[in-house]
């Protein structure tokens, strides 16, 4: 058995090509693929929405893509407990289509941060962290202009105590201390999940960490998590 | 635009302001405030950026726009988790 991944494709996305590498080469899993116009998602097990900037960002990150066609197969995708994956891009798509709360606001320095930075994980019974220790440090990069995640301080204290909040960027040790935040997200938060765990969205780009050779291979505890909890297994078939 | 559906209505311009909401920090507003200051503007006390848009909409009556066009702040305009948003309508000016 396979897991069958899907990369969902909008106009102006970037990191397609980055995810559909990370799965066939990464994980050698079957994937594909998925145009903002198709309407089915049938045929998939994992959903990933890559970074890049659908819609050239118009009006707000992933505020016109929340429309596609495609985005109604996702919800109903989302809502039957399968798992979902937003990038950067796709993690703005997930919270403008309301399928994760809060925002996403240009970084406090109004500057475009592109580097490799550190990550702690802080829940790891989500879909696609189960392969994690809680606490364990992942090496990722980042690339946004739009990543300082918001919420209200009543919605924040809401995630918090309901450990929806899955990675804070955090010093090479592990410090939260704030130094480390790159663009101002309230908690140092880096990445979020809904409510049933299902759902994640992060800025950081876990597809662009698959290789020693390209930097580093800490994307695919990412990635691979879903094939833990499924019935593959990872490099069998 | 059919002639038939529509004969009874009329062009409004739409005009509608979207801001970040009071508790989001708005960094392009002190970066803005900040280079007022260095020209010698110092009486500025606070800038909040925003974005301005302006719309034709076919319309019978000036409420029935306006619950349409409240209706599309809600769902596109704005993202009313961090920002509010207020419009104008009157009857645009016939060419």
């Amino acid at each position: 058995m396979s897991t069958r991944y899907a990369v969902i494709t909008f106009p102006g996305s970037n990191g397609e090509h980055d995810a559909l590498k990370a799965v066939e080469l990464g994980l050698q899993q079957p994937v594909e693929p998925v145009w903002y116009k198709e309407t089915s998602l049938d045929r998939f097990d994992a959903l990933l929405l890559p970074g890049g900037f659908s819609y050239g960002d118009y009006l707000r990150p992933g505020a016109i893509a929340q429309f596609a066609p495609i985005m109604s197969a996702v919800e109903e995708f989302a809502s039957a407990g399968g798992p979902v994956l937003g990038i950067c891009n796709g993690f703005q798509v997930l919270t403008e289509a309301r399928l994760l709360p809060g925002a996403l606001l240009r970084n406090q320095a109004l500057e475009f941060r592109c580097r490799w930075l550190h990550v702690r994980t802080e829940n790891n019974q989500t879909a696609w962290t189960s392969s994690l220790d809680m606490g364990e440090i992942l090496y990722l990069p980042i690339a946004h202009g739009d990543g300082r995640y918001f919420a209200e301080p009543e919605l924040v204290q809401e995630l918090e105590d309901n450990d929806q909040i899955v990675f804070r960027y955090c010093s090479p040790t592990g410090e939260t201390d704030g130094s480390a935040n790159p663009n101002g997200s309230v908690n140092e938060i880096a990445g979020i999940s809904n409510r049933a765990g299902n759902v994640v969205g992060l800025m950081p780009h876990p597809e662009r960490a698959y290789d020693a050779l390209i930097g580093g291979a800490d994307g695919l505890r990412i990635l691979s998590a879903v094939l833990a909890a499924g019935a593959s297994k990872l490099g069998t078939s | 635009m059919s002639a038939t559906d529509q004969k009874t209505d009329q062009i409004w311009l739409v005009e509608v302001f979207v801001s970040l909401k009071p508790a989001v920090n708005d960094p392009q507003g002190l970066a803005i405030a900040d280079g007022l200051h260095m020209l010698g503007y110092d009486e500025v006390q606070d800038v909040r950026a925003g974005k301005y848009m302006q719309l034709h909409v076919a319309g019978a009556d000036k409420a029935s726009v306006e619950s349409r066009v409240s209706e599309m702040c809600e769902k596109l305009l704005a993202n009313t988790v961090i920002e509010s948003y207020r419009f104008d309508v009157r009857q645009a000016q016939s060419e």
